[in-house]
């Protein structure tokens, strides 16, 4: 059996970024309902994949009707066209679906310190993320985006956005 | 009928039940009684206009002829569409129209919980995706009716109105066809009235905390799911949701 070989010179090599650089990339793409916390922060990347010369990404939605969704989408293919990547592609995924644990610790955080309190398998707000008052009231499981729900603090009578648990 | 055009009906069912009831609920935004329930009222008809886009659009899929969600949406007439009559109904007042939500979202959640495990894992993925919402609606619908029905003499006196006019639209959940039938045969979907005791134990225990007497009448009206015949209510319904795309077809933006 005769050995093949392609024959050299016409080899062009493409200096693809590694997908934890993409990763990295993408954990500075800010959620546009919530800026502080990234998309990575949120758990809406699900897969980064090259495939071939194109860079698939796995989004899953938040809320199925969140209609941040088409900028979250934009935002992706803005933010790595800005690092050279042009060949991206988008591939919904809905199956596992989002859950809040997937939050990042670092979002938690974030936004604990923007004045959101973060989702807590209770199903309700450890504290109040202004003054740490723990004698709280629901005043709605609904709010202003899809994923938050409005609490009041009787402490310091404030009210405040919880990240819903689901 | 072939085992596609059988899922294709199927999924219409699911996707006009959303749509329908998506619509007529976001008729709330802007005049609901106060803030807080404006935004539980928009929030609502955003999950189920978004829970459309998914059944609809695996209809397109599953119908092969390259029809989108929006295409299925806003280019069929009245007699195409495959919701219960239920979810067309007017909204009539606030009380009557989370009297509507609490029927609808228990009969979902009931639904949803069996298509989680649905032989088709498309339907599948919907259904799990779906039903962390519709839990959401239901405990909110519920609280509701528990609420105004147990509440003022004025607010028990219209909830009970709206349950014995409402009621009769019930039937229609637990009637099934030869669609069904397929469904069922391939796992995809249960029968129909395999839901219907799950569903009474859930009106039972709402309706009793909120004093409210379930109707005894037996009469149901039909004619949604199939497509025989709707109300008239659908026609007026469509010729709003769908005035843009009957005015400037295939308009994008």
């Amino acid at each position: 059996m005769a050995a093949t070989r392609l024959s050299g010179g016409g080899v062009v090599i493409v200096d693809k970024p590694t997908t934890d650089q993409v990763w990295a990339w993408l954990d500075e793409v800010p959620d546009p309902e919530i800026p502080v916390i990234s998309l990575v922060d949120l758990g809406i990347i699900r897969g980064v994949e090259w495939q071939g010369d194109t860079l698939e990404i796995a989004v899953t939605p938040t809320y199925s009707g969140c209609p941040a969704t088409s900028v979250i989408n934009l935002d992706i293919v803005t933010a790595l066209g800005a690092k050279g990547v042009d060949k991206v592609r988008l591939r919904q995924q809905i199956a596992p679906p989002w859950t809040t644990d997937w939050l990042s610790d670092k979002g938690r955080e974030k936004l604990e310190k923007y004045g959101i309190a973060p989702p807590q398998a209770a199903g309700g707000p450890a504290r109040c993320p202004q003054c740490g008052g723990e004698d709280l009231e629901r005043v709605s499981q609904f709010g202003s985006t899809p994923c938050k729900a409005s609490w009041r603090c009787r402490t310091c009578l404030e009210p405040f956005d919880y990240f819903k648990c689901i | 009928m072939t085992h596609d055009e059988a899922l294709f009906q199927f999924l219409l069912r699911m996707g006009d039940n959303t749509l329908i009831l998506g619509h007529r609920v976001s008729e709330w935004c802007g005049h609901s009684p106060v803030l807080e329930e404006d935004i539980a009222l928009a929030n609502t008809a955003l999950d189920l206009i978004g829970q459309t886009q998914f059944w609809l659009g695996l209809a397109g899929e599953v119908e092969g002829k390259g029809r989108t969600a929006d295409d299925l949406a806003f280019h069929r007439d009245a007699w195409d569409f495959r919701n219960l009559l239920l979810v067309e109904l007017p909204n009539g007042d606030f009380g009557q129209t989370l009297m509507r939500q609490f029927l609808f979202d228990a009969y979902q959640s009931v639904l949803l919980g069996r298509l989680i495990s649905s032989s088709d894992e498309r339907v599948a993925a919907i259904a799990a995706k779906a039903s962390k919402e519709v839990a959401y609606h239901v405990e909110r619908s519920a609280d509701t009716v528990v609420g105004l029905g147990d509440g003022t003499e004025e607010s028990h006196a219209r909830m009970q109105a709206a349950l014995d006019y409402l009621w009769p639209y019930v039937g229609e959940m637990f009637t099934g066809d030869e669609v069904d039938a397929a469904m069922a045969d391939t796992g995809i979907a249960p029968d129909p009235a395999s839901l219907q005791e799950d569903f009474n134990v859930l009106i039972s225990r709402v309706m009793g905390e909120a004093t409210l007497s379930v109707p005894n009448a037996k009469y149901s009206h039909k004619g949604g799911r199939s497509g025989v015949m709707h109300t008239e209510h659908l026609g007026h319904l469509l010729t709003s949701m769908q005035w843009l795309q009957r005015a400037y077809p295939g308009a994008a933006w």
